[in-house]
């Protein structure tokens, strides 16, 4: 690198030259402006950007971004992207996923990245139904969706994403929305800044098949009534006039005045207490969550993988093929 | 049948050729370790030896019972030699159970050396037997060495302080002490070796050693055997440096030495299973020499862990048995239309599904060849043995970055677990293949090919080469594509490239006259059998030609002319005769003879001579 200025880039330099195939009015439009714009406002570096995605409307993201990009197949992306990191754990690994890639096909990976703690980004769209396939319910269907596979009502219970993640033992867990491009913006911004894996879920609008599931919760009408906002350092309030709060209790979570509330740390709260926010959703009644609702450190796969590799390096020495192949036991012949 | 009175009581002191020895016990007597000692042993000792783990799944099946007894044969020669043997000359039983298991395979006449210790009745009763075996007829023609090992391990160690137990677990070693007596060993190499093995547990080295002594000084003192033996090493083998080899490890090292001739970082993601798991361990203890391994959560995951690598420009490597290759199957199907270098290695072992996972089995040739969604070809390498498994493996890696390809190497059981000598390869002498990732956006286009029809490797963080790529079917410039044409042409091309490997490998060479009524062709871990049985039918006058095949697809070139000055073509392998329908697809003008067993158990020698007999008498 010189010290001369690097060229500033804008979000047309991570616009690919790939026409868009999205639905018309899909949420994940929405999503791709905003990373494009927080890509270029961030000052990311388009060459040593991936973006590794699974099968699904979502996993189509790679091709509309000016990165790298590896669309592989149903549910596998987070170990693709396992080993897309530790072979380069120099670069930027973005993962796009959706409902069912993440959580049906796919769990299992989910899992276990969320567990190592792979320093990579995940984005889970979630729009609570099988898109690509023509509208199915998928695994965050609520009870009871009446969809083609399921004419008189689904009977399995559904994910909590957030849930799931923290169950995990996840470092960093956030929920966002679509449509929302400077929450969205600043939460991108957050797990960007994450060392380890931060798993986003996105809350995204399938117009053609589960069209606006989510206004109950982030309608205009009713979203500040209907969601709080994590925001680290700041108290748990919402509401239009932000005078209701939340704090926790012996038993749990109560509601509360904004004197009360308590005051968000993400990375000193314990899991249970970022549980018992996660569960707000079971309840209609009580605001969905959205922001941050863990933000720890903890020893991360990609560096301590390859630090094993350096160590012993240096401890024995770089290898030969000579000395791995003329070590143990030999006899000589003639 | 005659009765022996005291067979083999009057033997004198003799040289032998060859030996062939059975140790058997319950899965936790240590069988596998006095087998694999006994080899270390003669293999310094010089003798040439090829060796036959036969073990159960289950680590620890119900003690004393028919299910858990674990065996190892173990040929050792002066001459130069192929197999194991068909039936041992001398079976080491520790208990009723693995006698009765055993015997039917001993030569007539040969020796049984019996722990009488294990033979009480709730022994007998674990191995479903209403008799003891030592009294009712059943070792009539066998020359029988009795000793309670039980009892003599417990002698040798009162002064020791392990507990009883513990003591009790160092009979293999007090049996392995009697073996190297009876075949004049040193027992040196196993010292040294007990004395690595347990450094943080002297009490341990002290107790196995003092067994070790006891049972060698036994068969000095107490005149066990009328007589010791001694297998002079070899001069049969080639001048060289040798040491003892099992094919895993050659495997493991063959990936090492691949990726460094490469110029790449190999990194592998794995999955433990039976028999490959082995594989896994040798590589994450090779992380001096710039090894990744990664444990992933299922066998997709390990393929996809090493997919991934390879899209970031390192050696993406995978490795599995049959059942983990069934799971990584879609994914195999992704590096094939992303065009990234691959290694995929299968430890074959008895199936369908989980099968019997520790014995052997061809049966994944065709699921290798063909088994994948859509038209989906991948070069496909076969090792033969754990001596020729290093030089394939560089191959392997060798085909994946030159060719772009994910590569699958086959091997087995047989090879992975068994033994040979390795006459170690001059390193110099290989060729390196140092990969050159393309850096120069001028004119790129995703998809253009080289000579070979490869495209060229574009590694993350290559500034102005930004790509996006994927299991879809994309154009030349690395676009998705759903034009007809382009289909076609591309398919044509992820075909053709394949078949352009043949240009890079070797034709076989034939063992025996080019012409003549029988072909032997083989591939895989029978090549030992093989090469036995021909030896034996041509000393009886036969002529009969053998050949071996490593490259199984593409097939290497110049074999339709081969093949056409032979009658027929006769193909043992240890499947309902996989390669024989891919043979006879592709060249049906031959007439092959398929010769299939499938018993989880390698080819007899003596079952090979009498099919080729039986072919030649028409």
């Amino acid at each position: 690198m010189t010290d001369t200025a690097t060229t500033t880039l804008t979000k047309k330099d991570f616009v690919s030259d790939q026409e868009v195939r999205w639905c018309p009015g899909c949420g994940d439009y929405a999503i791709l402006a905003a990373m494009q714009k927080y890509m270029a406002d961030s000052g990311a570096d388009p060459a040593n950007t991936v973006f590794v995605s699974g099968i699904g409307c979502s996993s189509r993201f790679p091709y509309y971004m000016n990165t790298y990009g590896f669309h592989t197949i149903h549910g596998r992306a987070p170990a693709i992207a396992t080993g897309v990191k530790v072979a380069n754990p120099d670069l930027s690994v973005w993962i796009v996923t959706g409902d069912g890639d993440a959580l049906s096909i796919g769990g299992n990976h989910l899992a276990h990245i969320l567990r190592r703690n792979l320093n990579v980004n995940i984005l889970l769209f979630n729009n609570e139904i099988y898109g690509l396939t023509k509208g199915q319910y998928s695994p965050t269907s609520p009870v009871g969706t009446k969809k083609k596979s399921t004419p008189l009502g689904s009977v399995d219970r559904p994910f909590n994403p957030i849930a799931f993640a923290l169950g995990c033992n996840a470092t960093f867990v956030a929920r966002s929305v679509d449509t929302d491009a400077k929450h969205l913006t600043r939460i991108l911004a957050a797990a960007d800044a994450h060392q380890g894996t931060s798993f986003i879920e996105i809350l995204q609008n399938c117009v053609i098949f589960n069209k606006d599931f989510y206004n109950k919760v982030v309608d205009r009408s009713v979203r500040a009534d209907m969601t709080v906002d994590l925001i680290p350092g700041e108290k748990i309030v919402y509401g239009a006039d932000k005078d209701k709060g939340l704090r926790f209790t012996a038993s749990g979570l109560d509601t509360c005045g904004v004197d009360d509330a308590e005051v968000w740390d993400p990375s000193t709260a314990t899991v249970s207490q970022a549980f018992a926010i996660a569960q707000l959703d079971t309840d209609p009644d009580t605001p969905k969550p959205l922001g941050i609702f863990r933000a720890v450190d903890a020893q991360i796969y990609d560096e301590s993988v390859r630090e094993q590799v350096q160590d012993a390096v240096s401890t024995k020495g770089e290898g030969k093929i000579e000395d791995l192949v003329y070590s143990g036991d030999r006899w000589t012949v003639g | 049948m005659t009765k022996i009175e005291t067979p083999g009581a009057d033997l004198p002191l003799q040289q032998l050729e060859r030996v062939v020895i059975r140790f058997a016990g319950d899965s936790g007597d240590g069988m596998q370790i006095t087998g694999n000692q006994f080899t270390q042993t003669s293999a310094l000792f010089g003798n040439d030896l090829a060796t036959l783990p036969d073990f159960p799944a289950e680590i620890r099946a119900p003690a004393g019972t028919r299910p858990g007894v674990s065996g190892f044969q173990l040929q050792f020669s002066s001459k130069d030699i192929h197999t194991p043997g068909d039936a041992p000359d001398i079976l080491v039983a520790m208990n009723p159970a693995a006698l009765v298991v055993n015997l039917g395979d001993l030569k007539a006449g040969g020796t049984v050396v019996v722990n009488t210790g294990a033979f009480k009745a709730n022994d007998l009763k674990k191995a479903k037997l209403d008799k003891n075996p030592l009294e009712d007829g059943t070792l009539d023609g066998y020359r029988v060495i009795p000793v309670d090992i039980n009892a003599r391990v417990l002698d040798a160690l009162v002064d020791s302080p392990l507990k009883t137990k513990d003591k009790s677990r160092c009979k293999n070693f007090y049996t392995l002490g009697l073996m190297y007596w009876l075949y004049s060993r040193p027992l040196e190499a196993t010292i040294t070796w007990l004395h690595e093995k347990f450094k943080k547990r002297p009490e341990l080295v002290e107790a196995n050693v003092l067994a070790l002594k006891a049972g060698f000084n036994a068969g000095d003192i107490r005149e066990l055997f009328q007589g010791q033996y001694e297998v002079p090493k070899t001069d049969e083998l080639p001048a060289g440096t040798y040491r003892n080899m099992m094919g895993n490890d050659a495997i493991a090292m063959g990936l090492v030495a691949g990726a460094k001739m490469a110029g790449l970082t190999p990194v592998l993601g794995s999955y433990p299973i039976t028999p490959a798991s082995t594989i896994l361990e040798s590589l994450a203890s090779y992380k001096h020499f710039g090894v990744v391994t990664m444990q992933m959560e299922d066998e997709i995951a390990a393929i996809c862990a090493a997919i991934g690598a390879s899209f970031s420009g390192s050696l993406g490597i995978t490795s599995t048995s049959g059942p983990g290759m069934a799971l990584k199957t879609e994914a195999m199907g992704l590096a094939i239309s992303a065009e990234y270098p691959l290694v995929i290695i299968n430890i074959q072992r008895a199936g369908p599904s989980t099968g019997m996972p520790t014995k052997v089995e061809q049966s994944d040739l065709l699921q290798a060849v063909f088994g994948r969604n859509g038209d989906a070809p991948v070069p496909v390498i076969s090792c033969s043995r754990p001596s020729d498994a290093f030089q394939l493996t560089i191959d392997a890696c060798r085909i994946a970055v030159q060719y772009m390809t994910p590569v699958i190497l086959l091997s087995d059981n047989f090879i992975a677990n068994g033994a040979e000598p390795w006459c170690l390869p001059d390193i110099e002498s290989f060729k390196p293949f140092p990969v050159v990732f393309k850096t120069d956006p001028e004119g790129h286009q995703t998809f253009a090919r080289n000579e070979k029809g490869a495209r060229a490797w574009v590694k993350p963080g290559t500034p102005k080469m930004e790509f996006r790529i994927g299991g879809l079917e994309k154009d030349v410039e690395g676009n998705v594509s759903y034009d007809a044409d382009n289909h076609q042409a591309m398919t044509n091309h992820r075909h053709n490239k394949v078949a352009a490997v043949a240009e890079s490998i070797p034709t076989p060479e034939l063992d025996g006259p080019d012409s003549g009524d029988l072909l032997i062709l083989g591939w895989g871990s029978t090549v030992g059998i093989l090469t036995q049985a021909v030896e034996t039918v041509r000393e009886d006058g036969a002529s009969v030609s053998r050949m071996h095949l490593t490259h199984i697809w593409p097939f290497p070139k110049g074999l339709d002319e081969i093949f056409s000055k032979f009658k027929a073509i006769m193909v043992p392998e240890m499947n309902m005769g996989q390669l024989t329908r891919i043979l006879r697809g592709e060249m049906p003008q031959h007439n092959f003879i398929p010769f299939t067993k499938v018993t989880g158990q390698p080819f007899l020698t003596t079952e090979v001579v009498a099919k080729i007999k039986n072919v030649l008498e028409g």
